[in-house]
């Protein structure tokens, strides 16, 4: 099989899962997009099916279930570029073949988050998810669009600080 | 006024580094009228430029040129490049700390004759004590403006403080307020009362906390008798065949090698920057680096016995607000073995934005465990433990195989934790999140110690020059014209946050300067 075709049939695998079971993503040509349409991110090096997985990965490492995907793609669509291009490859490679093994056609098609974890656990160690994990720690939680889902402000200097605004408003002790 | 010093001129006190200890040594030296060169590694940042984001203000501030680390402290393995987070700026880390100024105890100037020998530690007396430190701390509490000292009120507690005191008080804890702080309550000295705005860490945008950057150093400027030189980053001491010390030799802002002569260096770059720059200036008279004829320089460093400790409420607590470390409980810090371990520790609240509460809770964790602790932030309090490490020869910093932008060998901090910090860690965990069950926490997060903020001792303070690199005064016992200004003189840790202590030691030290320069001894 070469690896145009692995590509194409990765492709349409994800398709069809996409559309049967409304899963997180569909694959287009040469982009990801949200089943609603709100978001979408192309890829230009990388495969669609490599950028799908990588979303999956970062949503399975850190996953936030009030977080859309969006944010996710955010954080890992530095990525899809020629320096990471051998490094996703293997990794996402790697991350197939263990799904396979266990019994599944690739990783995305792992039905439950804990099956997938176990995936994880299991590359831990390696660089690939070392680098996914490490990257996702500033690519997610510095984004400041998400700083108000976990109720955080920012910063407060503009408005003044907190001393009128609450800093001792702790009612419930 | 800058007061431009010629390099060639010999009469001036260069002093490397503008924090808590070069800063303000720098300023006492001025105001007495001697003439000063203040050598600063990095730039010039006042409020106005402090960015409230902690990874923005990170990269303006922080120091972060290579550093290597080994040993069993996990620091080594979750930021093997980062052994510190402190700053590289004028005013150097009093930019970044957070205020609290809490004086040693007693005891803790004698932390050999108190705790007697403890296996694997070296512990050691201070050739100080606490009567010949108390007016030093008079005037050191008076210039940071401490809150709880003086006639100075102490700040308002904010949400987390709240949870923190409830708990404590529930405990029995007696000594539970929010803390002596420099960071003023009220105005003091021409800064502002604080704004309860959060973001201590990151530079006070109000200049409501003390820092050497906004305060001593421009006082010193204004004198005419202090030069701040910036961006300028000091490679090697120089002496000459006398075994003085005869001036300085850095890299300006240009990367232009420069000299500039000097009649007395005083090295305060910190506990990693100093020693390594000791080790860095070896000559064939002194092979092993300056003032290191004891081979103590590098030894003994400390970074407090330190942790966190968060948990979860069912409701909002929102810790971000306000004043971050306005919380202190004093009842552990005493010495009592009977808990399992010499010496003692505090405990002080502490709040994290999200993005470093998701780098720093559990550094390296990922997962459903990790992410629905993310998920409740808004409903968390913290707190962080200060307590006394033990002095080990081992715990060293020595030079690296790597190299900085200069081609100069960097640090390498090599720390191990003693079985005596384990076990006071581990007693302090378990008291902190029984603060917070105290208050209805559903779940508690021990949390293991972020790169080091105190970084003391790698140039400690001896009575014998056998034991250490300077004496009381932190002259070095080998070369009477090479002081030591900044923490690295610390014999033993004490279990408070160490500011107070190295400004008062430092206003201490000008004054001895000075009038060692008049009496025609230096």
């Amino acid at each position: 099989m070469t690896t145009k075709e692995r590509k194409g049939l990765t492709r349409r695998a994800l398709l069809a899962r996409s559309v049967a079971a409304g899963t997180l993503a569909v694959i287009g040509a040469g982009f990801i997009a949200a089943p609603n349409g709100a978001w979408a991110l192309e890829v230009s090096v990388i495969s669609e099916h490599e950028m799908a997985t990588l979303l999956q990965m970062a949503r399975d490492i850190y996953p936030h279930d009030r977080i859309a995907d969006q944010y996710y793609a955010v954080a890992v669509k530095g990525y899809d570029a020629e320096d990471r291009k051998a490094m996703v490859a293997e990794g996402v490679a790697a991350l197939d073949a263990a799904a396979q093994a266990a019994g599944h056609a690739d990783y995305v098609s792992v039905g439950w988050e804990e099956d997938r974890v176990k995936l994880l656990q299991a590359m831990e160690d390696t660089p690939f998810f070392q680098t996914v994990r490490g990257g996702l720690v500033t690519g997610l939680y510095n984004q400041k669009e998400v700083w108000p889902i976990f109720g955080y402000e920012g910063e407060s200097f503009s408005k003044g600080g907190y001393i009128d605004r609450g800093f001792d408003d702790i009612n419930w002790l | 006024m800058t007061a431009p010093f010629d390099l060639n001129d010999d009469s001036v006190v260069v002093v490397i580094g503008t924090g808590a200890g070069g800063g303000v040594v720098a300023n006492e030296l001025a105001q007495k009228g001697v003439s000063v060169v203040a050598l600063e590694a990095g730039g010039r940042y006042l409020p106005e430029d402090y960015i409230n984001d902690e990874w923005e203000s990170f990269g303006q501030l922080a120091w972060v040129d290579p550093r290597t680390t080994s040993g069993d402290w996990r620091v080594a393995k979750d930021f093997s490049g980062l052994p510190a987070w402190i700053v590289k700026a004028v005013g150097g880390t009093t930019t970044h700390w957070a205020g609290a100024s809490i004086r040693f105890q007693d005891h803790e100037w004698k932390a050999l004759t108190t705790y007697g020998a403890v296996e694997g530690a070296s512990l050691l007396d201070w050739p100080i004590d606490a009567a010949e430190m108390a007016p030093w701390y008079d005037k050191a509490e008076a210039k940071l403006g401490v809150t709880r000292t003086g006639d100075r009120a102490g700040l308002p507690g904010n949400n987390n403080f709240k949870v923190f005191e409830k708990g404590a008080k529930a405990l029995g804890y007696k000594e539970v307020h929010t803390g002596r702080m420099a960071i003023n309550s009220a105005d003091y000295d021409g800064r502002m009362a604080c704004q309860q705005t959060g973001f201590c860490f990151q530079g006070c945008k109000w200049g409501a906390k003390w820092s050497a950057a906004y305060t001593d150093i421009p006082r010193g400027e204004a004198t005419g008798n202090l030069e701040v030189r910036e961006r300028a980053h000091v490679a090697r001491i120089l002496h000459d065949d006398a075994g003085k010390v005869t001036g300085v030799e850095y890299f300006d802002k240009d990367g232009n090698l420069q000299m500039q002569k000097a009649r007395i260096v005083c090295v305060a770059g910190n506990s990693f920057e100093s020693p390594r720059l000791l080790l860095n200036s070896a000559s064939s008279m002194f092979p092993n680096g300056l003032a290191n004829s004891s081979d103590q320089v590098g030894r003994n460093y400390m970074r407090h016995t330190t942790g966190s400790v968060y948990a979860v409420f069912e409701k909002p607590v929102r810790m971000w607000r306000g004043t971050t470390m306005a919380g202190i409980v004093q009842d552990e810090a005493r010495h009592d073995p009977s808990r399992g371990f010499v010496g003692g520790y505090e405990l002080e609240t502490l709040a994290l934005g999200i993005p470093f509460m998701a780098a720093f809770l559990n550094p390296g964790g990922w997962g459903r465990s990790f992410t629905t602790a993310l998920d409740a932030y808004e409903n968390m309090a913290g707190m962080w433990i200060v307590g006394e490490d033990m002095p080990q020869a081992t715990n060293r910093v020595t030079l690296s195989e790597t190299k900085d932008q200069w081609g100069l060998p960097v640090a390498n901090v090599n720390f191990s934790d003693h079985p005596n910090d384990i076990a006071m860690r581990n007693h302090a965990y378990g008291r902190g999140e029984a603060i917070y069950r105290a208050v209805g926490a559903t779940r508690t997060f021990p949390t293991p110690p972020y790169p080091s903020t105190h970084n003391l001792g790698t140039n400690r303070m001896s009575e014998k020059p056998e034991d250490g690199v300077c004496n009381k005064w932190g002259q070095s016992h080998d070369i009477a014209n090479l002081f030591i200004s900044d923490g690295s003189q610390f014999t033993t840790g004490a279990a408070e946050n160490p500011t107070l202590t190295i400004v008062a030691l430092a206003i201490r030290q000008a004054d001895h300067i000075a009038s060692e320069m008049a009496a025609g001894n230096l």
